[in-house]
């Protein structure tokens, strides 16, 4: 139990408001820009209809970061702009700047420090991700040490723009998939792929049985008995390894560390410009976990991002792309192979196939 | 100080262009001793290719049911710094927006009461102080809350909202998504911090439909901002944009609903079929920008895999004039909200999300309970098929 404090506690007060971390210009003109110019992958302005206006420098982050991190970053605001910086929702970091002879010595303070400047524009963008081994009970791969071998690899897409459009890259390191995961252009997902294990000593202790039966998305589980003892078994048939039951019961755990892997999806989308937002589709159901570097990961989304750029219009999002050349051709330009897991069998199945004549040849 | 383990294979993480991941946690033991055998935990997982983290055990502050993630390794022997590693969700401000003096505060918790690591920010929006432990828990809350910072949410209740930089700093955003987020966050504080509902329940918003926070594709109630009448034209602008590039190949053709058209040099658009998707303006900024009768729409149900599959927001409500109901302390929003809140009180099962029961109970029946009438923009297109259950009020 925590201890008693003697002061006042406080509670229920509320996130800080943002008024307060609002650098003056941007407090003069909230609500009033009126256009923004992308200067190149790190740097952007927004002007303001009176003419006011201000620079952006943004830097990648692995988001999980030191304090040291922290300071770094502060040091540079407090340098360069004030003090007043921002973070993106994938996780960059912004400097908001109102002089802009201030960009280019800030950007190469950040470089001297090892940071990355870019991201801004055709790119690909910082990976939103999970937390993995470093910190979470479910996954079934690590999030950060693959993002770290992705980025290492596309780097310079993320410095320069030479993509026909953007790229979101999104990791979840299971089902449950924490963040935006399934509507990005390209999609890493860590996958179980055994049913989970019941240990009959525990459940009793730990779960609670019917909701964790009622946690099973096809019925996979049953209540049973052993040695007059309560327990569940489940249908080895029926089970997709999601893990929904163990994140309800502790004593179902899934992990197994020689059948846990990734997946890969692309052309998920989530603005709504031309064409509705989407779901990414499955294209590599399985890849071993391979740490330190997940190299057959690194490969194929290289080789994802490679087909696209080759293949892509301006101004074509992945997912555009694939849909104006078709899926057939996609997979054979890739070389990813079509297998039976590429057949939805799930709840909308049906709709997911193609009732036409339609093909390419 | 040599190092307390050895990790060869984090090692080759710190190689490479990309900002590493293993080089901050380094940085994070240096300050936070207990981090060091965070260190050791990972390079363990990286050596058996699994988690090491234990499932279950409780962790909190008093009378709060939310805000600490209780975290505990499987190893405590060997990995005593991490025998607890929770971590501590601090709700963010709107738009993520600090200044290097609350930062460096917050930093300063993080290194003297837990791992000396954070996740800025966290995937729902929190900030997320690492490596706390439970004795320090309380005093750690208190040092953020004495900064004005409360604690987020977790578990089944009302997590973090969060919203994009909106009005701050684009001038696409049709609404202010920083204050509505601010405002919606303070007036459900018991929601965020008691958990009684199903499932998680999350509030996301977007200033237009770019959805830069992916509020359709994973928030429960999603807000996007948009605009009734006409996108305002800048003729001027437009001539400029064509002597850059095609405008008629890059912007008029992928026009989804091809209502743009050029008469002559000008840049004529049916507004009555513009669906209000941002390709235009997102193309050319300085010629054309949303109207002047701006608002929001309200999509539903939004969700990620488990349990029952994954959904994107479903059209709920498609303008709600969120400026003239702020004034009413947004009374018709809250009770919307609150019909919701309790449609699925009394239906939902354990686990289940809203989008859930929507498909479970059926779209009719879940409107009916939370008093919308059906209308054309909630479908693609009306039912394709015969079976129809007719009910004895329709004569
Ligand atoms: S995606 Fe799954 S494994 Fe990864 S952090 Fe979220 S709950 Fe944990
Ligand atoms: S892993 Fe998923 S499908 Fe399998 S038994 Fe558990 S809840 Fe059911
Ligand atoms: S969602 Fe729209 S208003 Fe918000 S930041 Fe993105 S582009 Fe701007
Ligand atoms: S916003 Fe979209 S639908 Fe409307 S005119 Fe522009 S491109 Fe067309």
């Amino acid at each position: 139990m925590p201890e008693e404090v003697k002061k006042k506690r406080i509670t229920d007060i509320g996130p800080h408001d943002f008024h307060d971390y609002l650098p003056p210009v941007i407090k003069k003109n909230y609500g009033k820009w009126a256009y923004h110019e992308i200067l190149d992958t790190g740097s952007m302005v927004h002007v303001a209809e009176n003419g006011d206006k201000i620079y952006t420098v943004r830097m990648g982050s692995p988001r999980l970061v030191s304090g040291s991190f922290v300071r770094d970053l502060c040091d540079m605001a407090d340098k360069y702009c004030g003090g007043y910086l921002r973070f993106t929702t994938r996780n960059n970091v912004e400097f908001l700047l109102d002089d802009e002879n201030n960009i280019e010595p800030l950007k190469k303070d950040l470089e001297k420090l090892g940071y990355n400047v870019g991201g801004i524009g055709n790119v690909v963008a910082n990976i939103v991700h999970t937390q993995g081994w470093v910190h979470c009970h479910t996954s079934a791969s690590d999030a950060s040490g693959v993002v770290k071998a992705v980025m290492d690899e596309l780097y310079e897409y993320f410095v320069e723009d030479k993509l026909p459009s953007k790229v979101r890259i999104a990791f979840a390191c299971c089902l449950n998939m924490c963040g935006s995961v399934a509507s990005s252009d390209i999609a890493i997902m860590g996958m179980h792929r055994k049913v989970p294990k019941i240990d009959s000593e525990k459940i009793l202790n730990l779960c609670e049985i019917p909701s964790t039966i009622a946690a099973c998305p096809t019925n996979s589980i049953r209540p049973d008995t052993i040695d007059g003892k309560q327990t569940v078994k489940i249908n080895d048939e029926t089970c997709v390894f999601c893990g929904s039951c163990y994140t309800v019961c502790p004593a179902m755990p899934i992990a197994d560390s020689l059948n846990d892997g990734i997946s890969i999806w692309v052309g998920g989308k989530v603005s709504n410009a031309r064409t509705k937002p989407t779901f990414s589709k499955l294209v590599i159901p399985f890849i071993p976990n391979d740490p330190p570097r997940w190299p057959k990961v690194v490969e194929a989304v290289k080789t994802i991002i490679t087909a696209y750029k080759n293949g892509a219009e301006p101004g074509e999002r992945v997912v555009e792309w694939i849909e104006r050349i078709g899926w057939t051709r996609f997979f054979k330009i890739t070389g990813f192979e079509f297998t039976k897991y590429h057949v939805d069998d799930f709840r909308l199945a049906e709709t997911t196939m193609n009732y036409s004549s339609q093909v390419r040849f | 100080m040599g190092k307390k383990h050895e990790t060869p294979l984090l090692d080759e993480l710190k190689k490479g262009k990309w900002v590493s991941f293993v080089r901050e946690i380094e940085r994070a033991a240096e300050k936070s001793e207990r981090t060091e055998d965070l260190l050791g935990q990972v390079e363990n997982s990286y050596r058996d290719k699994i988690t090491h983290w234990k499932h279950g055990g409780m962790a909190g502050v008093r009378g709060y049911g939310a805000g600490l993630v209780g975290r505990f390794t499987e190893f405590p022997e060997k990995y005593p710094g991490v025998k607890e590693c929770h971590s501590m969700r601090v709700n963010q401000t709107s738009g993520f927006f600090y200044n290097s003096d609350i930062l460096r505060k917050i930093a300063d918790i993080a290194e003297q009461h837990a791992g000396g690591l954070l996740n800025l920010h966290g995937s729902t929006g929190d900030i997320q102080i690492l490596g706390v432990w439970q004795a320090e828990a309380e005093e750690a809350f208190q040092k953020c809350a004495e900064l004005g910072f409360d604690l987020g949410g977790g578990g089944s209740d009302l997590r973090t909202p969060s919203c994009c930089v909106g009005p701050a700093r684009c001038e696409f955003a049709n609404y202010d998504t920083l204050q509505i987020c601010y405002d919606m966050t303070q007036a459900f504080q018991d929601e965020m911090h008691r958990p009684s509902f199903n499932y998680k329940f999350k509030l996301k918003f977007s200033g237009c439909s770019n959805d830069c926070v992916a509020a359709a594709s994973r928030s429960d109630m999603a807000f996007i901002g948009t605009w009734k009448d006409k996108i305002k034209i800048n003729q001027d602008e437009v001539k400029n944009y064509v002597k850059k590039f095609n405008v008629q190949k890059y912007v008029l053709d992928k026009c989804p609903t091809k209502c743009m058209l050029f008469e002559g040099e000008n840049l004529v658009i049916d507004d009555s079929n513009c669906v209000k998707c941002m390709h235009c303006i997102n193309e050319m900024p300085k010629a054309l920008r949303s109207g002047d009768e701006k608002g929001l729409s309200i999509l539903l149900g939004a969700k990620a895999p488990l349990v029952t599959g994954p959904r994107l927001g479903m059209m709920l409500v498609p303008f709600y004039d969120v400026l003239e109901d702020s004034k009413n302390d947004y009374e018709w929003l809250k009770g919307l909200i609150s019909n919701m809140w309790e449609f699925w009180d009394e239906y939902g099962v354990s686990r289940e999300r809203i989008g859930e029961l929507m498909q479970r109970v059926g779209v009719v029946t879940f409107l009916e309970g939370i008093g919308l009438e059906p209308i054309p923009e909630m479908v693609n297109h009306p039912r394709g098929n015969p079976f129809i259950k007719f009910t004895d009020d329709e004569d």
